[in-house]
């Protein structure tokens, strides 16, 4: 039970090693997007184009040193692994929001020396939020993650439903690991705030 | 049915060339979930009918999203099951996410060949 922790003080479910890193030390970018304003197809490009924003300003600070089996240096490796992994992360919480809640998405990307941490918050109806807390359960007891990605592979090419590929990419391609934090909304009856920490080592 | 064989948006270019056998995808593609991808997989679908080989060169693709590999997934399945197709996916080693994902899709089709060039 080492990584599933249940903190019913805040009637809060916390999954995995949820550190919110402080902000006073760490370089850090908050994005926040509405989304229930403006043209939808637009906004979809919008989260695109932001998470490529992140990937360049972040990769920024690395080196052009060559790394170890890779024809990609570490500053290209190192934003090819945001822009991925920040667009996942905002297209999930574009998909689990609840729109008639109006309520904000939010991406933070945090920059400790060789850590980045992304955290993205966004509200979602109970059921969901209750689906999501079963994949993500399903992911932190699987004794074998590729065996479950191939699964899900197979799964996402039969057409069959939800394969939550964007999560098991993260954590299969790109060693993000995860924790989550999910907390039911104080100000609308029925809704949860999900709150998903990625950290990704570069 | 006339096949369209170009697909060309701000962000991405989708091309069949019947002469190369091969279906080039280019740009950046981040569909908004794996239905948006139908007129892509139509596309890929169409190269099926040409020929016994069939070539997606993916090396100017700086982006998919996991959806598009989803898109993937099934057209590498769809080959799988027809038996008779030899399919090459044509990546580059310069280009992040097909370092990462595109070896994944052998466990889906063994005899998928994945080329890589720089």
């Amino acid at each position: 039970m080492s990584e599933l922790t249940m903190n019913t003080a805040m009637d809060a479910l916390v999954f995995g090693d949820f550190q919110i890193p402080h902000s006073e030390n760490n370089e850090y970018l908050t994005l926040q997007f509405s989304p229930s304003f403006g043209p939808r197809q637009k906004r979809w490009r919008n989260y695109g184009l932001s998470a490529d924003f992140l990937g360049d300003y972040f990769a920024a600070f690395f080196p052009g040193t060559a790394l170890p089996d890779s024809a990609i240096n570490q500053q290209d490796t190192v934003k090819g692994a945001i822009s991925y992994i920040a667009n996942e992360l905002l297209e999930n919480a574009i998909k689990y929001t609840d729109e008639s809640l109006v309520t904000p998405i939010s991406i933070s990307l945090y920059l400790q020396e060789d850590l980045i941490t992304f955290r993205v918050v966004n509200h979602a109806n109970e059921s969901t939020a209750n689906s999501y807390i079963d994949f993500v359960q399903r992911i932190i007891t699987a004794e074998d993650i590729d065996a479950l990605y191939t699964a899900q592979l197979e799964k996402a090419a039969l057409g069959e439903g939800q394969s939550s590929m964007g999560l098991l990419t993260m954590i299969g391609d790109y060693q993000a690991q995860f924790a989550w934090r999910f907390t039911p909304d104080p100000s609308h009856h029925g809704a949860m705030v999900v709150d998903v920490l990625a950290y990704l080592k570069v | 049915m006339e096949t369209v064989s170009t697909i060309q948006t701000e962000d991405f270019t989708a091309h069949y060339d019947p002469t190369e056998n091969t279906v080039f995808l280019k740009g950046f593609l981040r569909l908004n979930g794996i239905e948006a991808y139908q007129p892509v997989m139509d596309l890929l679908l169409s190269a099926l009918d040409q020929a016994p080989a069939c070539i997606v060169d993916l090396s100017g693709l700086e982006f998919l999203n996991s959806s598009g590999i989803s898109m993937l997934s099934m057209f590498v399945v769809r080959v799988r099951d027809r038996g008779d197709i030899a399919l090459t996916f044509r990546g580059s080693n310069q280009v992040l996410w097909q370092t990462r994902s595109l070896k994944n899709l052998k466990r889906l089709m063994p005899t998928l060949t994945i080329e890589f060039a720089d």
